[in-house]
Protein backbone atom coordinates (compact mmCIF):
# COMPACT_ATOMS: atom_id res chain seq x y z
CA UNK A 1 0.00 0.00 0.00
CA UNK A 2 0.72 3.54 -1.04
CA UNK A 3 1.61 5.86 2.48
CA UNK A 4 -0.53 8.72 2.94
CA UNK A 5 0.10 12.03 3.43
CA UNK A 6 2.67 12.06 6.15
CA UNK A 7 1.68 14.11 9.26
CA UNK A 8 4.25 15.73 11.07
CA UNK A 9 5.90 13.10 12.22
CA UNK A 10 7.16 10.19 9.90
CA UNK A 11 9.04 7.70 11.88
CA UNK A 12 11.64 5.94 9.84
CA UNK A 13 13.67 3.10 12.56
CA UNK A 14 12.18 0.77 15.41
CA UNK A 15 9.90 -1.63 15.15
CA UNK A 16 7.25 -1.57 12.44
CA UNK A 17 3.03 -1.68 13.52
CA UNK A 18 1.45 -3.73 10.95
CA UNK A 19 -2.06 -2.17 10.64
CA UNK A 20 -4.79 -3.96 9.00
CA UNK A 21 -8.50 -3.97 7.61
CA UNK A 22 -10.28 -7.51 7.96
CA UNK A 23 -10.58 -9.54 4.93
CA UNK A 24 -14.52 -8.58 4.15
CA UNK A 25 -14.10 -4.65 5.41
CA UNK A 26 -13.44 -2.30 2.61
CA UNK A 27 -13.65 0.91 4.85
CA UNK A 28 -10.25 3.10 4.34
CA UNK A 29 -10.95 6.18 6.65
CA UNK A 30 -10.75 4.68 9.89
CA UNK A 31 -6.98 2.75 8.16
CA UNK A 32 -6.17 6.76 7.28
CA UNK A 33 -7.04 8.00 10.81
CA UNK A 34 -5.10 5.11 12.98
CA UNK A 35 -1.86 5.23 10.22
CA UNK A 36 -1.81 9.09 11.54
CA UNK A 37 -2.42 8.50 15.33
CA UNK A 38 -0.13 5.40 14.95
CA UNK A 39 2.51 7.36 13.83
CA UNK A 40 1.78 10.74 16.48
CA UNK A 41 2.41 7.62 19.05
CA UNK A 42 6.31 7.35 17.76
CA UNK A 43 5.36 4.21 15.54
CA UNK A 44 6.59 3.29 12.43
CA UNK A 45 3.37 2.20 10.82
CA UNK A 46 2.85 -0.73 7.61
CA UNK A 47 -1.03 0.19 6.57
CA UNK A 48 -1.81 -3.35 4.64
CA UNK A 49 -4.82 -1.57 3.59
CA UNK A 50 -8.91 -2.91 3.22
CA UNK A 51 -9.65 -6.22 2.27
CA UNK A 52 -6.69 -8.05 4.09
CA UNK A 53 -7.36 -11.99 3.56
CA UNK A 54 -6.14 -13.86 6.65
CA UNK A 55 -3.14 -15.57 4.86
CA UNK A 56 -1.82 -11.79 3.79
CA UNK A 57 -2.15 -10.79 7.22
CA UNK A 58 0.13 -13.73 8.71
CA UNK A 59 2.65 -13.12 5.39
CA UNK A 60 2.64 -9.72 6.54
CA UNK A 61 3.46 -10.05 9.77
CA UNK A 62 5.88 -12.97 9.45
CA UNK A 63 8.14 -10.85 7.01
CA UNK A 64 8.06 -7.44 9.22
CA UNK A 65 8.20 -9.25 12.83
CA UNK A 66 6.10 -6.69 14.06
CA UNK A 67 5.99 -4.68 17.12
CA UNK A 68 2.27 -4.27 17.74
CA UNK A 69 -0.44 -5.59 15.00
CA UNK A 70 -3.82 -3.38 14.64
CA UNK A 71 -6.72 -4.86 13.30
CA UNK A 72 -9.56 -2.37 12.28
CA UNK A 73 -13.07 -3.07 11.01
CA UNK A 74 -15.89 -0.96 11.17
CA UNK A 75 -18.89 -3.02 8.56
CA UNK A 76 -20.27 -5.50 10.96
CA UNK A 77 -18.26 -8.67 10.50
CA UNK A 78 -15.05 -7.58 12.82
CA UNK A 79 -15.97 -10.23 15.40
CA UNK A 80 -16.07 -13.22 13.02
CA UNK A 81 -13.57 -12.03 10.55
CA UNK A 82 -11.29 -10.92 13.97
CA UNK A 83 -11.49 -14.84 15.50
CA UNK A 84 -10.83 -15.97 12.40
CA UNK A 85 -8.11 -13.71 11.94
CA UNK A 86 -6.23 -13.98 15.15
CA UNK A 87 -6.62 -17.49 15.40
CA UNK A 88 -4.94 -17.82 11.94
CA UNK A 89 -2.00 -15.25 13.29
CA UNK A 90 -1.63 -17.15 16.91
CA UNK A 91 -1.43 -21.01 14.93
CA UNK A 92 2.09 -19.08 13.28
CA UNK A 93 5.19 -19.79 16.32
CA UNK A 94 6.49 -16.76 15.24
CA UNK A 95 3.56 -14.83 16.09
CA UNK A 96 2.14 -16.45 18.94
CA UNK A 97 3.18 -13.83 21.43
CA UNK A 98 3.30 -10.44 18.93
CA UNK A 99 0.61 -8.07 20.90
CA UNK A 100 -2.57 -7.64 18.38
CA UNK A 101 -5.84 -5.27 19.19
CA UNK A 102 -9.01 -5.13 17.07
CA UNK A 103 -11.31 -2.06 17.40
CA UNK A 104 -14.08 -0.53 15.76
CA UNK A 105 -17.45 -1.32 15.11
CA UNK A 106 -17.17 -5.27 15.34
CA UNK A 107 -20.81 -6.15 15.35
CA UNK A 108 -23.98 -5.87 12.95
CA UNK A 109 -25.62 -4.10 16.08
CA UNK A 110 -22.61 -1.89 16.52
CA UNK A 111 -21.28 -2.43 20.18
CA UNK A 112 -20.21 -5.84 20.54
CA UNK A 113 -21.56 -8.21 23.42
CA UNK A 114 -19.47 -8.79 26.51
CA UNK A 115 -18.91 -12.54 26.02
CA UNK A 116 -18.08 -12.08 22.13
CA UNK A 117 -15.50 -9.38 23.23
CA UNK A 118 -14.51 -12.58 26.25
CA UNK A 119 -14.24 -14.44 22.95
CA UNK A 120 -12.02 -12.33 20.66
CA UNK A 121 -9.97 -12.11 23.99
CA UNK A 122 -9.61 -15.67 24.42
CA UNK A 123 -8.74 -16.08 20.67
CA UNK A 124 -6.06 -14.10 20.95
CA UNK A 125 -6.36 -10.83 20.97
CA UNK A 126 -4.88 -8.68 24.01
CA UNK A 127 -7.22 -5.60 23.70
CA UNK A 128 -10.81 -4.90 21.98
CA UNK A 129 -11.29 -1.14 21.57
CA UNK A 130 -15.12 -0.16 21.08
CA UNK A 131 -15.78 1.78 18.51
CA UNK A 132 -14.66 5.88 18.80
CA UNK A 133 -12.77 4.90 22.12
CA UNK A 134 -9.63 6.53 20.70
CA UNK A 135 -8.79 7.59 24.83
CA UNK A 136 -8.62 3.38 25.74
CA UNK A 137 -6.30 2.91 22.47
CA UNK A 138 -3.94 5.44 22.86
CA UNK A 139 -3.49 4.65 26.45
CA UNK A 140 -2.40 1.00 25.46
CA UNK A 141 -0.49 2.44 22.85
CA UNK A 142 1.20 4.27 25.31
CA UNK A 143 2.72 0.96 27.34
CA UNK A 144 4.87 0.23 23.79
CA UNK A 145 7.54 2.89 25.48
CA UNK A 146 7.53 5.10 22.07
CA UNK A 147 8.36 8.56 21.72
CA UNK A 148 5.62 10.14 20.97
CA UNK A 149 5.62 12.93 18.03
CA UNK A 150 5.89 16.52 19.45
CA UNK B 1 -32.69 12.50 -20.80
CA UNK B 2 -31.47 12.03 -24.35
CA UNK B 3 -33.64 9.73 -26.08
CA UNK B 4 -38.08 8.54 -25.15
CA UNK B 5 -38.30 7.22 -22.15
CA UNK B 6 -38.69 3.31 -22.25
CA UNK B 7 -37.62 3.17 -26.08
CA UNK B 8 -35.58 0.36 -24.85
CA UNK B 9 -37.19 -1.53 -22.27
CA UNK B 10 -35.09 -0.26 -19.49
CA UNK B 11 -37.48 -0.93 -16.41
CA UNK B 12 -35.48 1.23 -14.43
CA UNK B 13 -34.68 4.11 -16.23
CA UNK B 14 -38.67 4.30 -17.88
CA UNK B 15 -39.39 4.44 -14.12
CA UNK B 16 -37.30 7.06 -13.24
CA UNK B 17 -38.17 8.83 -16.43
CA UNK B 18 -42.42 8.76 -16.12
CA UNK B 19 -41.50 10.19 -12.52
CA UNK B 20 -39.25 13.33 -13.79
CA UNK B 21 -42.23 14.00 -15.89
CA UNK B 22 -44.53 14.39 -13.44
CA UNK B 23 -42.33 15.77 -11.30
CA UNK B 24 -41.86 13.58 -8.74
CA UNK B 25 -38.30 13.03 -7.11
CA UNK B 26 -37.39 9.03 -7.35
CA UNK B 27 -36.06 8.27 -3.85
CA UNK B 28 -34.23 4.83 -2.98
CA UNK B 29 -33.00 3.12 0.54
CA UNK B 30 -29.51 1.34 0.62
CA UNK B 31 -31.37 -1.44 2.37
CA UNK B 32 -30.04 -4.97 2.11
CA UNK B 33 -30.82 -7.90 4.80
CA UNK B 34 -29.20 -11.68 5.49
CA UNK B 35 -32.34 -13.23 5.87
CA UNK B 36 -34.89 -13.34 2.65
CA UNK B 37 -38.17 -12.72 5.05
CA UNK B 38 -36.84 -9.44 6.12
CA UNK B 39 -35.38 -8.74 2.77
CA UNK B 40 -39.01 -8.74 1.15
CA UNK B 41 -40.50 -7.19 4.38
CA UNK B 42 -37.78 -4.33 3.55
CA UNK B 43 -38.96 -4.41 -0.34
CA UNK B 44 -42.36 -4.87 0.85
CA UNK B 45 -42.19 -1.67 2.92
CA UNK B 46 -40.36 0.23 0.26
CA UNK B 47 -42.95 -0.08 -1.88
CA UNK B 48 -45.67 0.96 0.47
CA UNK B 49 -43.91 4.13 1.78
CA UNK B 50 -45.47 7.72 0.96
CA UNK B 51 -43.00 8.51 -1.80
CA UNK B 52 -42.09 7.75 -5.36
CA UNK B 53 -39.96 4.80 -4.37
CA UNK B 54 -37.44 2.04 -5.81
CA UNK B 55 -36.22 -0.58 -4.30
CA UNK B 56 -33.11 -1.84 -3.25
CA UNK B 57 -31.27 -5.23 -2.14
CA UNK B 58 -28.10 -4.51 -1.24
CA UNK B 59 -25.35 -7.38 -1.10
CA UNK B 60 -23.41 -8.34 1.91
CA UNK B 61 -19.51 -8.01 2.58
CA UNK B 62 -19.27 -11.76 1.41
CA UNK B 63 -20.63 -11.71 -1.69
CA UNK B 64 -18.97 -8.34 -2.73
CA UNK B 65 -15.56 -9.57 -2.35
CA UNK B 66 -16.35 -12.36 -4.43
CA UNK B 67 -15.91 -14.91 -0.91
CA UNK B 68 -19.48 -17.17 -1.94
CA UNK B 69 -18.09 -19.85 0.27
CA UNK B 70 -18.49 -17.54 3.39
CA UNK B 71 -21.53 -16.39 2.45
CA UNK B 72 -23.00 -19.97 2.21
CA UNK B 73 -21.46 -20.44 5.11
CA UNK B 74 -23.08 -17.79 6.93
CA UNK B 75 -26.59 -18.55 4.94
CA UNK B 76 -26.03 -22.33 6.36
CA UNK B 77 -24.88 -21.30 10.21
CA UNK B 78 -27.62 -18.94 10.74
CA UNK B 79 -24.98 -15.45 10.78
CA UNK B 80 -25.79 -12.27 10.78
CA UNK B 81 -24.84 -10.93 7.59
CA UNK B 82 -24.57 -7.49 6.99
CA UNK B 83 -26.37 -8.20 3.27
CA UNK B 84 -28.04 -9.88 0.88
CA UNK B 85 -25.78 -12.79 -0.09
CA UNK B 86 -27.75 -13.00 -4.05
CA UNK B 87 -25.29 -15.68 -5.39
CA UNK B 88 -25.36 -18.08 -2.09
CA UNK B 89 -28.95 -18.03 -2.20
CA UNK B 90 -30.91 -19.94 -5.05
CA UNK B 91 -32.37 -18.68 -7.58
CA UNK B 92 -35.95 -19.39 -6.36
CA UNK B 93 -35.38 -18.32 -2.97
CA UNK B 94 -34.79 -14.85 -4.53
CA UNK B 95 -37.72 -15.34 -6.70
CA UNK B 96 -39.26 -15.70 -3.77
CA UNK B 97 -38.37 -12.57 -2.15
CA UNK B 98 -39.26 -10.65 -5.39
CA UNK B 99 -42.62 -12.30 -6.21
CA UNK B 100 -45.41 -9.77 -6.44
CA UNK B 101 -43.47 -6.74 -5.46
CA UNK B 102 -40.87 -6.13 -8.11
CA UNK B 103 -42.26 -5.01 -11.41
CA UNK B 104 -42.58 -1.86 -13.78
CA UNK B 105 -44.46 -0.25 -10.91
CA UNK B 106 -41.74 -0.66 -8.76
CA UNK B 107 -38.27 -1.86 -10.09
CA UNK B 108 -35.37 -3.30 -7.84
CA UNK B 109 -31.68 -2.44 -8.19
CA UNK B 110 -28.86 -4.81 -6.99
CA UNK B 111 -26.73 -2.36 -5.17
CA UNK B 112 -23.41 -4.71 -4.17
CA UNK B 113 -19.63 -2.80 -4.24
CA UNK B 114 -17.93 -5.52 -6.26
CA UNK B 115 -15.05 -5.30 -8.23
CA UNK B 116 -15.53 -9.17 -9.38
CA UNK B 117 -19.29 -8.42 -10.37
CA UNK B 118 -19.97 -10.86 -12.80
CA UNK B 119 -21.58 -13.69 -10.45
CA UNK B 120 -23.36 -11.30 -9.12
CA UNK B 121 -24.74 -10.18 -12.59
CA UNK B 122 -25.54 -13.66 -13.71
CA UNK B 123 -27.62 -13.87 -10.23
CA UNK B 124 -29.64 -10.84 -10.66
CA UNK B 125 -30.56 -11.80 -14.85
CA UNK B 126 -31.42 -15.34 -13.62
CA UNK B 127 -33.74 -14.06 -11.18
CA UNK B 128 -34.91 -11.41 -13.70
CA UNK B 129 -34.13 -8.14 -12.43
CA UNK B 130 -31.49 -5.95 -14.88
CA UNK B 131 -30.79 -2.96 -12.52
CA UNK B 132 -27.08 -2.90 -10.75
CA UNK B 133 -24.54 -0.14 -10.24
CA UNK B 134 -20.66 -0.13 -9.54
CA UNK B 135 -17.81 0.65 -11.89
CA UNK B 136 -14.44 -0.74 -12.92
CA UNK B 137 -13.12 2.78 -10.78
CA UNK B 138 -15.22 3.50 -8.33
CA UNK B 139 -15.61 -0.09 -6.99
CA UNK B 140 -12.20 -0.83 -7.07
CA UNK B 141 -9.79 2.21 -5.75
CA UNK B 142 -11.52 3.48 -2.77
CA UNK B 143 -12.42 -0.55 -1.63
CA UNK B 144 -9.81 -3.67 -1.70
CA UNK B 145 -7.05 -5.00 -3.23
CA UNK B 146 -8.04 -5.70 -6.55
CA UNK B 147 -6.11 -4.49 -9.42
CA UNK B 148 -7.08 -1.59 -11.48
CA UNK B 149 -6.41 -3.66 -14.45
CA UNK B 150 -8.25 -6.38 -13.20
CA UNK B 151 -11.36 -4.53 -12.05
CA UNK B 152 -11.70 -2.59 -15.84
CA UNK B 153 -11.12 -6.31 -17.24
CA UNK B 154 -13.90 -8.24 -14.79
CA UNK B 155 -16.24 -5.34 -15.18
CA UNK B 156 -15.49 -5.40 -18.87
CA UNK B 157 -16.81 -8.56 -18.93
CA UNK B 158 -19.65 -7.88 -16.22
CA UNK B 159 -21.06 -5.15 -18.26
CA UNK B 160 -21.34 -7.54 -21.51
CA UNK B 161 -22.94 -9.72 -19.22
CA UNK B 162 -25.53 -7.63 -18.55
CA UNK B 163 -26.01 -5.93 -22.11
CA UNK B 164 -25.48 -9.62 -23.33
CA UNK B 165 -29.44 -9.87 -21.84
CA UNK B 166 -30.42 -7.33 -24.02
CA UNK B 167 -33.24 -8.16 -26.94
CA UNK B 168 -34.52 -10.28 -24.34
CA UNK B 169 -36.74 -7.76 -23.34
CA UNK B 170 -34.68 -7.14 -20.41
CA UNK B 171 -32.58 -4.47 -20.83
CA UNK B 172 -30.22 -3.78 -18.26
CA UNK B 173 -29.44 -0.29 -16.40
CA UNK B 174 -26.25 -0.02 -14.43
CA UNK B 175 -25.72 3.31 -12.30
CA UNK B 176 -21.81 4.37 -12.24
CA UNK B 177 -20.84 5.09 -8.06
CA UNK B 178 -18.04 7.10 -9.65
CA UNK B 179 -19.89 10.42 -8.12
CA UNK B 180 -19.41 8.88 -4.62
CA UNK B 181 -15.13 8.22 -4.43
CA UNK B 182 -13.85 7.73 -0.84
CA UNK B 183 -17.64 9.25 0.43
CA UNK B 184 -15.80 12.77 1.24
CA UNK B 185 -13.05 14.76 0.71
CA UNK B 186 -13.05 14.28 -3.12
CA UNK B 187 -13.34 17.45 -4.79
CA UNK B 188 -16.10 17.56 -6.71
CA UNK B 189 -14.70 17.93 -10.46
CA UNK B 190 -12.77 14.55 -10.08
CA UNK B 191 -16.41 13.10 -8.82
CA UNK B 192 -18.06 14.58 -11.94
CA UNK B 193 -15.43 13.18 -13.98
CA UNK B 194 -14.84 9.86 -13.00
CA UNK B 195 -18.99 9.39 -12.69
CA UNK B 196 -19.06 11.00 -16.67
CA UNK B 197 -16.11 8.29 -17.43
CA UNK B 198 -17.98 4.97 -15.64
CA UNK B 199 -20.94 6.16 -17.49
CA UNK B 200 -19.47 6.44 -21.02
CA UNK B 201 -17.51 3.14 -20.09
CA UNK B 202 -21.12 1.28 -19.46
CA UNK B 203 -22.39 2.48 -22.90
CA UNK B 204 -19.09 1.21 -24.98
CA UNK B 205 -19.85 -2.01 -23.42
CA UNK B 206 -23.33 -2.14 -24.64
CA UNK B 207 -25.14 -1.26 -21.47
CA UNK B 208 -27.07 2.17 -23.01
CA UNK B 209 -29.70 2.72 -19.34
CA UNK B 210 -27.24 4.25 -17.65
CA UNK B 211 -27.62 6.51 -14.44
CA UNK B 212 -24.68 8.93 -13.51
CA UNK B 213 -24.32 9.46 -9.30
CA UNK B 214 -22.63 12.40 -7.51
CA UNK B 215 -22.29 12.23 -3.34
CA UNK B 216 -23.72 15.23 -1.36
CA UNK B 217 -20.55 16.98 -0.05
CA UNK B 218 -20.09 20.25 1.89
CA UNK B 219 -21.91 23.02 0.07
CA UNK B 220 -24.95 23.13 -1.34
CA UNK B 221 -23.80 25.71 -3.57
CA UNK B 222 -21.39 23.69 -4.82
CA UNK B 223 -23.01 20.32 -5.05
CA UNK B 224 -25.50 22.25 -7.50
CA UNK B 225 -23.16 23.30 -9.70
CA UNK B 226 -21.84 19.92 -9.90
CA UNK B 227 -25.20 18.22 -10.34
CA UNK B 228 -25.92 20.85 -13.98
CA UNK B 229 -22.00 20.14 -15.01
CA UNK B 230 -22.24 16.08 -14.93
CA UNK B 231 -25.90 16.89 -16.66
CA UNK B 232 -24.14 19.29 -19.86
CA UNK B 233 -21.11 16.75 -19.57
CA UNK B 234 -23.92 13.79 -20.30
CA UNK B 235 -25.67 15.60 -22.63
CA UNK B 236 -21.93 16.16 -24.78
CA UNK B 237 -20.46 13.00 -24.52
CA UNK B 238 -23.51 10.04 -23.37
CA UNK B 239 -24.78 10.04 -26.77
CA UNK B 240 -26.91 6.78 -27.59
CA UNK B 241 -27.70 6.19 -23.78
CA UNK B 242 -30.98 7.47 -22.21
CA UNK B 243 -29.56 8.16 -18.92
CA UNK B 244 -30.82 10.47 -16.00
CA UNK B 245 -28.48 11.80 -12.60
CA UNK B 246 -28.66 10.09 -9.03
CA UNK B 247 -27.78 12.23 -5.90
CA UNK B 248 -26.32 10.35 -3.04
CA UNK B 249 -27.47 11.77 0.40
CA UNK B 250 -23.27 12.30 2.15
CA UNK B 251 -21.46 9.68 2.10
CA UNK B 252 -19.33 10.87 4.95
CA UNK B 253 -19.19 10.70 8.36
CA UNK B 254 -23.26 11.22 9.29
CA UNK B 255 -24.32 13.25 11.99
CA UNK B 256 -25.36 11.03 15.32
CA UNK B 257 -28.24 13.03 16.65
CA UNK B 258 -32.04 12.12 14.97
CA UNK B 259 -32.61 15.67 13.86
CA UNK B 260 -29.09 15.80 12.45
CA UNK B 261 -29.35 13.11 10.16
CA UNK B 262 -33.09 14.36 9.04
CA UNK B 263 -31.35 17.80 8.19
CA UNK B 264 -28.63 16.53 6.13
CA UNK B 265 -30.91 14.44 4.59
CA UNK B 266 -33.13 17.06 3.34
CA UNK B 267 -30.70 19.35 2.07
CA UNK B 268 -29.78 16.64 0.02
CA UNK B 269 -33.52 16.25 -1.44
CA UNK B 270 -33.50 19.78 -1.56
CA UNK B 271 -30.24 19.91 -3.44
CA UNK B 272 -31.75 17.19 -5.99
CA UNK B 273 -34.33 19.32 -7.41
CA UNK B 274 -33.33 22.53 -7.55
CA UNK B 275 -30.60 21.24 -9.60
CA UNK B 276 -32.51 18.53 -11.41
CA UNK B 277 -31.13 15.17 -10.64
CA UNK B 278 -34.04 12.87 -10.91
CA UNK B 279 -33.66 10.12 -8.23
CA UNK B 280 -31.84 10.39 -4.38
CA UNK B 281 -30.08 7.43 -2.67
CA UNK B 282 -31.26 8.29 1.06
CA UNK B 283 -29.86 7.88 4.31
CA UNK B 284 -31.42 7.31 7.97
CA UNK B 285 -30.87 8.98 11.21
CA UNK B 286 -29.26 5.28 12.41
CA UNK B 287 -26.44 5.95 9.46
CA UNK B 288 -23.84 7.35 12.05
CA UNK B 289 -24.60 4.15 14.25
CA UNK B 290 -25.75 0.82 12.97
CA UNK B 291 -27.22 -0.85 9.74
CA UNK B 292 -31.00 1.15 9.76
CA UNK B 293 -33.80 -0.77 10.66
CA UNK B 294 -37.24 -1.05 7.80
CA UNK B 295 -39.19 1.66 10.09
CA UNK B 296 -35.95 3.96 9.65
CA UNK B 297 -35.14 3.45 6.08
CA UNK B 298 -39.26 4.13 5.38
CA UNK B 299 -38.86 7.14 7.60
CA UNK B 300 -36.13 8.82 5.89
CA UNK B 301 -37.90 7.51 2.40
CA UNK B 302 -40.63 9.77 3.30
CA UNK B 303 -38.79 12.73 4.90
CA UNK B 304 -37.04 13.12 1.68
CA UNK B 305 -39.97 12.70 -0.34
CA UNK B 306 -41.68 15.92 1.56
CA UNK B 307 -38.72 17.42 1.04
CA UNK B 308 -38.48 17.03 -2.35
CA UNK B 309 -41.95 17.94 -2.71
CA UNK B 310 -41.76 21.90 -0.96
CA UNK B 311 -39.16 22.28 -3.59
CA UNK B 312 -38.32 23.84 -6.78
CA UNK B 313 -35.56 23.54 -9.74
CA UNK B 314 -33.74 25.98 -9.94
CA UNK B 315 -32.13 27.37 -13.07
CA UNK B 316 -28.14 27.70 -12.36
CA UNK B 317 -26.04 30.94 -13.13
CA UNK B 318 -22.94 30.00 -14.78
CA UNK B 319 -23.22 27.12 -17.30
CA UNK B 320 -18.95 27.08 -17.45
CA UNK B 321 -18.52 26.75 -13.76
CA UNK B 322 -15.12 25.88 -12.07
CA UNK B 323 -16.75 22.53 -11.55
CA UNK B 324 -17.54 22.39 -15.22
CA UNK B 325 -14.53 23.45 -16.59
CA UNK B 326 -12.56 21.64 -14.06
CA UNK B 327 -14.63 18.09 -14.76
CA UNK B 328 -14.40 18.70 -18.63
CA UNK B 329 -10.68 19.30 -18.92
CA UNK B 330 -9.83 15.93 -16.80
CA UNK B 331 -12.13 13.81 -18.91
CA UNK B 332 -10.90 15.08 -22.13
CA UNK B 333 -7.61 14.56 -20.68
CA UNK B 334 -8.36 10.88 -20.09
CA UNK B 335 -9.92 10.19 -23.40
CA UNK B 336 -6.70 11.47 -25.05
CA UNK B 337 -5.51 8.25 -23.64
CA UNK B 338 -7.31 5.87 -26.19
CA UNK B 339 -10.62 5.24 -27.86
CA UNK B 340 -11.19 2.34 -25.46
CA UNK B 341 -12.44 4.31 -22.27
CA UNK B 342 -11.40 0.87 -19.85
CA UNK B 343 -7.76 1.30 -21.08
CA UNK B 344 -7.95 5.23 -21.14
CA UNK B 345 -8.96 4.98 -17.42
CA UNK B 346 -5.54 2.56 -16.84
CA UNK B 347 -3.57 4.87 -18.31
CA UNK B 348 -4.83 8.17 -16.70
CA UNK B 349 -4.46 6.56 -13.50
CA UNK B 350 -1.11 5.61 -13.74
CA UNK B 351 0.40 8.56 -15.11
CA UNK B 352 -1.57 10.82 -12.02
CA UNK B 353 -4.05 12.14 -14.69
CA UNK B 354 -6.76 11.14 -12.17
CA UNK B 355 -5.89 10.40 -8.71
CA UNK B 356 -8.39 10.19 -5.85
CA UNK B 357 -7.22 12.09 -2.59
CA UNK B 358 -6.13 10.36 0.61
CA UNK B 359 -6.94 7.06 -1.89
CA UNK B 360 -4.89 4.01 -0.12
CA UNK B 361 -4.97 1.76 -3.17
CA UNK B 362 -1.33 1.01 -4.93
CA UNK B 363 -2.51 1.93 -8.59
CA UNK B 364 -3.80 5.72 -7.51
CA UNK B 365 -0.73 8.19 -7.57
CA UNK B 366 -1.84 9.49 -4.23
CA UNK B 367 -0.73 13.13 -4.91
CA UNK B 368 -3.52 14.99 -4.41
CA UNK B 369 -4.82 16.57 -1.62
CA UNK B 370 -8.19 18.67 -0.80
CA UNK B 371 -9.46 20.38 2.17
CA UNK B 372 -12.89 22.38 3.01
CA UNK B 373 -12.24 26.38 2.44
CA UNK B 374 -14.35 29.10 4.37
CA UNK B 375 -17.48 29.04 2.58
CA UNK B 376 -17.84 25.37 3.07
CA UNK B 377 -16.11 24.30 -0.64
CA UNK B 378 -14.44 21.18 -1.06
CA UNK B 379 -11.14 22.31 -3.12
CA UNK B 380 -7.81 21.22 -3.85
CA UNK B 381 -5.03 21.62 -1.56
CA UNK B 382 -2.43 19.71 -4.48
CA UNK B 383 -3.08 18.90 -8.20
CA UNK B 384 -0.52 16.30 -8.41
CA UNK B 385 0.05 15.52 -11.26
CA UNK B 386 -3.80 16.32 -12.76
CA UNK B 387 -4.64 18.36 -15.53
CA UNK B 388 -5.72 21.31 -14.04
CA UNK B 389 -3.77 24.42 -12.83
CA UNK B 390 -1.27 24.20 -9.93
CA UNK B 391 -2.68 25.77 -6.77
CA UNK B 392 -0.57 27.63 -4.39
CA UNK B 393 0.85 25.55 -1.68
CA UNK B 394 0.05 25.37 1.46
CA UNK B 395 1.93 25.62 4.51
CA UNK B 396 3.68 22.84 6.63
CA UNK B 397 1.14 24.26 9.68
CA UNK B 398 -1.60 22.90 7.36
CA UNK B 399 0.18 19.31 7.68
CA UNK B 400 -2.69 16.78 8.15
CA UNK B 401 -2.84 15.45 11.51
CA UNK B 402 -4.79 12.62 13.28
CA UNK B 403 -7.13 15.10 14.89
CA UNK B 404 -7.33 17.67 11.70
CA UNK B 405 -8.21 14.60 9.46
CA UNK B 406 -11.15 14.03 12.20
CA UNK B 407 -12.08 17.40 12.42
CA UNK B 408 -12.07 17.71 8.46
CA UNK B 409 -13.73 14.11 8.21
CA UNK B 410 -16.64 15.00 11.06
CA UNK B 411 -17.16 18.63 9.15
CA UNK B 412 -20.89 18.23 7.96
CA UNK B 413 -21.64 16.03 11.47
CA UNK B 414 -20.84 18.67 13.31
CA UNK B 415 -22.65 21.38 11.24
CA UNK B 416 -26.21 19.05 11.25
CA UNK B 417 -25.59 18.35 14.71
CA UNK B 418 -24.75 21.86 16.22
CA UNK B 419 -28.49 22.96 14.80
CA UNK B 420 -29.82 19.93 15.94
CA UNK B 421 -28.99 21.38 19.58
CA UNK B 422 -27.32 17.39 19.94
CA UNK B 423 -30.54 15.02 20.84
CA UNK B 424 -29.93 11.88 21.30
CA UNK B 425 -30.56 9.83 18.32
CA UNK B 426 -31.55 6.17 18.43
CA UNK B 427 -29.21 3.07 18.77
CA UNK B 428 -27.13 1.76 21.32
CA UNK B 429 -24.49 4.07 21.03
CA UNK B 430 -26.93 7.32 20.58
Amino acid sequence: MRSIPKGASPVDSGPVTVLSGTSSDSHTWNLVFLQLLLEEAGHRVANIGPCVPDRLLVEECLARTPGLVVVSSVNGHGYDDGLRAVRELRAQPGLARVPAVIGGKLGVNGTLAPDRVRDLLDAGFDAVFADGDTEAFTSHLSRFGLRAAS
Amino acid sequence: MSTAPGLRGDRFGAFVAASRDRGELVVQPRMGFGDPGRMRAGLAATRAADATAVGTITLDSYTRVGDHRAARGAVAHGTDLNGYPIVARSADQTRAVLDRLEGEDFPVQVRHGSAVPQDIFRALLDVGLTASEGGPVSYCLPYGRTPLSESVANWREGTEILSGADGTGRSPHLETFGGCMLGQLCPPAMLVAISLLEGLFFAQHGVLGVSLSYAQQTSPEQDREAVRALRRLASEFLRGAEWHVVLYAYMGLYPRTAEGARSLLRQAARTAVEAGAERLIVKTEAEAHRIPTIEENVRALEDAARAAEGTRPVAGADPDSETYTEARALVEAVLEHSDDVGTALLRAFSRGHLDVPFCLHPDNAGRTRSFIDDAGYLRWADTGALPLPPVARRSRADAVTSSSLLSTLSYMERRHDSRAGRRPAPGRNG
